[in-house]
């Protein structure tokens, strides 16, 4: 059922929300041209639910994800992630935030096609610092919970699409995150396969302590989300546990 | 991350290897022609090392190498033997002279007479034969390169030579360091070096001394000058200044430099484009790296090994090639006695360096420039 939005929270982030934002704006320059993508999101999301961000192409929803995960500078407003505000941190400290809290799931994997699934997925641990082999033993026990663990020692090229998207789930998942961002999932898939990814996902990467977070519009899928906000021109338009009836299909 | 870079850039066969080609192509062009370079240089100077045993050399105030001399008058000789210091003083003729073999074919050569007695003069070691040869009528000792020259594969031991329209046999063969353009070099004995050379009333070119003590060399040579108004050189100013002449009076250095600075720029160009084109076609993985939380140090160590590796076996490949090229040409007269000076490979090393951190870094600033939220694009 569609809810209306939780204003209750707007100016002063609640202490348990794992991501709140608070008058988020985003400009950007085209020329002489100031262009306003995102007008002043308050936003609080929950750890333990899978919320889905809903927009159409241009809506702001990829601007909104990569200000809430730390890779984008809002132009005003506050961002906190699991309680500290992600854009008082310095240049290092924000990295070393996203590399420790932050899981990525890209839609088009990005996997370093020279070295082998187990090794993609041991990135984040790698980057930690952690031994070669130790992060890797870490790593073919995420492949095998994502049951493509007979794969560790293929290339990516080796791999068809899917196993290659397991790849990327267990690269977001393997140093445990708190935050998982997961961008268009399913855009590439048949709704057969979107389906068995969501199941994965919610299976693996939804847990109470983590938020998961994902960018989609695709409507195959949203009957799987626990949360859904819909973006329009840079505002939060939406939010509930199902599409407003006016909307389906038009994502 | 070290690791991963590395793997990165190995997977990447054709970029790999491009990459390494450019590095050992430029090592290999600024090494090669450096050594060659110092080498040919160095043979200003061969005139001077074929003769170890003289500490000073003395000769007319105009004369500046051991070819470009002129004459004294044989009295030169007595004045410098007056000059408290010298031990022995020897006369030394270096002259130019035509050739004609038996089969009919004309070399221009050079005639360089010793000192009748002692035979100083002559180059420390012999190929075949021995300096007592010089003492039977009409003897010349030829030099190894000229052997190659004018008898190539066989040996020229017992041949007649018609020299200046005289009679000369051959009955050794030196080992010496060849002159700057290679001229074959005919050792006789001075007295025979006179009859050989037609010349004018003043015949003297050098007078050769060694000296009392050989760590004064210096001031005796400035009292030889002080007390004969000739001039005297130590063997290694003397040296020097045959190394000058080439550089004063030659387009070499010009065109050496043009072929070391073509290298560099080939290495520039290839290995930049290809560095460039490495990087463009990861940058979608470097991005991904930067969202989850690879510091731009971490890319920057990443892009510095893979520039490294790179850098390491381009340049031993290129150094191993002048080597090879050195080897393969040591039996070439033209490249006898060719080393590689030391500073070389560092001078090498040095401008490899700056190629990789010249390309590295053009490329570097693309990744560094990449904004992590690229990848949601």
């Amino acid at each position: 059922m569609a809810t209306k939005m939780d204003t209750s929270a707007i100016g002063g982030c609640n202490p348990e929300a794992a991501i709140c934002t608070r008058a988020v704006t985003r400009d950007f320059q085209a020329g002489q041209q100031t262009i306003t993508v995102l007008h002043g999101i308050d936003l609080d999301v929950k750890a333990g639910e899978l919320t889905f961000l809903v927009g159409e192409s241009g809506s702001g929803k990829t601007t909104l994800i990569s200000i809430m995960c730390g890779i984008l500078w809002p132009t005003e407003g506050e961002v906190k992630v699991f309680g500290t505000d992600i854009y008082d941190l310095s240049d290092d400290q924000l990295v070393e935030f996203r590399l420790q809290n932050i899981g990525f799931i890209f839609q088009q994997y990005n996997l370093i096609p020279s070295i082998d699934a187990a090794s993609n997925a041991a990135v984040p641990l790698i980057a930690q610092g952690m031994e070669r082999h130790e992060a890797r033993e870490k790593a073919v026990a995420m492949l095998e919970k994502l049951n493509i663990g007979d794969q560790a020692d293929k290339l990516p090229n080796q791999l068809s699409g899917g196993q290659q998207q397991r790849v990327a789930i267990a690269r977001a998942l393997v140093h445990e995150p708190r935050l998982v961002v997961c961008d268009e999932p399913t855009a590439a898939l048949d709704a057969a396969s979107g389906r068995r990814v969501m199941d994965l996902l919610k299976e693996v990467a939804v847990a109470e302590d983590r938020a998961c977070i994902i960018v989609t519009h695709d409507n195959r899928i949203f009957d799987m989300a626990d949360r859904i906000l819909v973006l329009e021109d840079g505002k939060v338009t939406h939010d509930g546990t199902d599409m407003p009836p006016s909307d389906f299909g038009d994502h | 991350m070290i690791w991963i870079a590395i793997r990165m850039l190995t997977g990447d066969a054709q970029k790999f290897f491009g990459l390494v080609f450019g590095i050992a192509f430029s090592t290999l062009l600024i090494t090669q022609q450096l050594t060659i370079f110092i080498n040919l240089l160095e043979r200003g100077a061969s005139g001077v090392y074929n003769v170890s045993s003289a500490d000073v050399w003395v000769m007319d105030p105009v004369s500046r190498t051991t070819d470009v001399a002129y004459a004294m008058p044989s009295t030169a000789l007595d004045k410098v033997r007056g000059v408290p210091g010298v031990e022995w003083a020897v006369p030394h003729i270096r002259a130019q002279a035509s050739v004609r073999t038996k089969d009919g074919d004309l070399e221009g050569v050079a005639v360089i007479g010793v000192d009748d007695a002692t035979l100083i003069g002559l180059p420390k070691n012999m190929v075949e034969g021995s300096v007592d040869v010089l003492s039977q009528p009409d003897s010349v000792i030829i030099d190894d390169v000229g052997t190659t020259r004018m008898f190539p594969g066989q040996s020229p031991i017992g041949e007649r030579l018609e020299l200046n329209d005289q009679r000369a046999v051959i009955r050794g063969i030196a080992d010496a360091i060849p002159s700057f353009t290679s001229t074959v070099v005919l050792y006789t004995k001075y007295s025979q070096a006179l009859n050989y050379v037609p010349g004018t009333r003043n015949r003297l070119s050098f007078v050769l001394v060694g000296a009392e003590n050989p760590a004064e060399a210096k001031a005796l040579s400035e009292k030889i000058e002080e007390e004969t108004g000739l001039k005297a050189q130590t063997r290694e100013e003397f040296a020097r200044d045959g190394v000058q002449f080439i550089i004063e009076n030659t387009g070499i250095p010009l065109n050496f430099g043009i072929t070391v600075a073509l290298g560099f720029i080939v290495g520039v160009a290839i290995v930049g484009l290809t560095f460039s084109l490495f990087i463009r076609d990861n940058i979608k993985q470097f991005g991904a790296l930067k969202a989850i939380g690879v510091t731009n140090g971490k890319i920057r160590k990443m892009v510095a090994a893979q520039a490294g590796l790179v850098g390491l076996i381009g340049y031993g490949l290129g150094v191993l090639g002048t080597v090879g090229f050195i080897q393969a040409f040591s039996s070439d007269p033209t490249f006898k006695g060719f080393y590689i000076p030391w500073q070389i490979p560092l001078i090498s090393a040095a401008a490899v360096t700056i190629i990789l951190a010249l390309t590295g870094w053009l490329a570097l600033r693309s990744v560094l420039k990449t904004e992590p939220a690229a990848v949601f694009r």
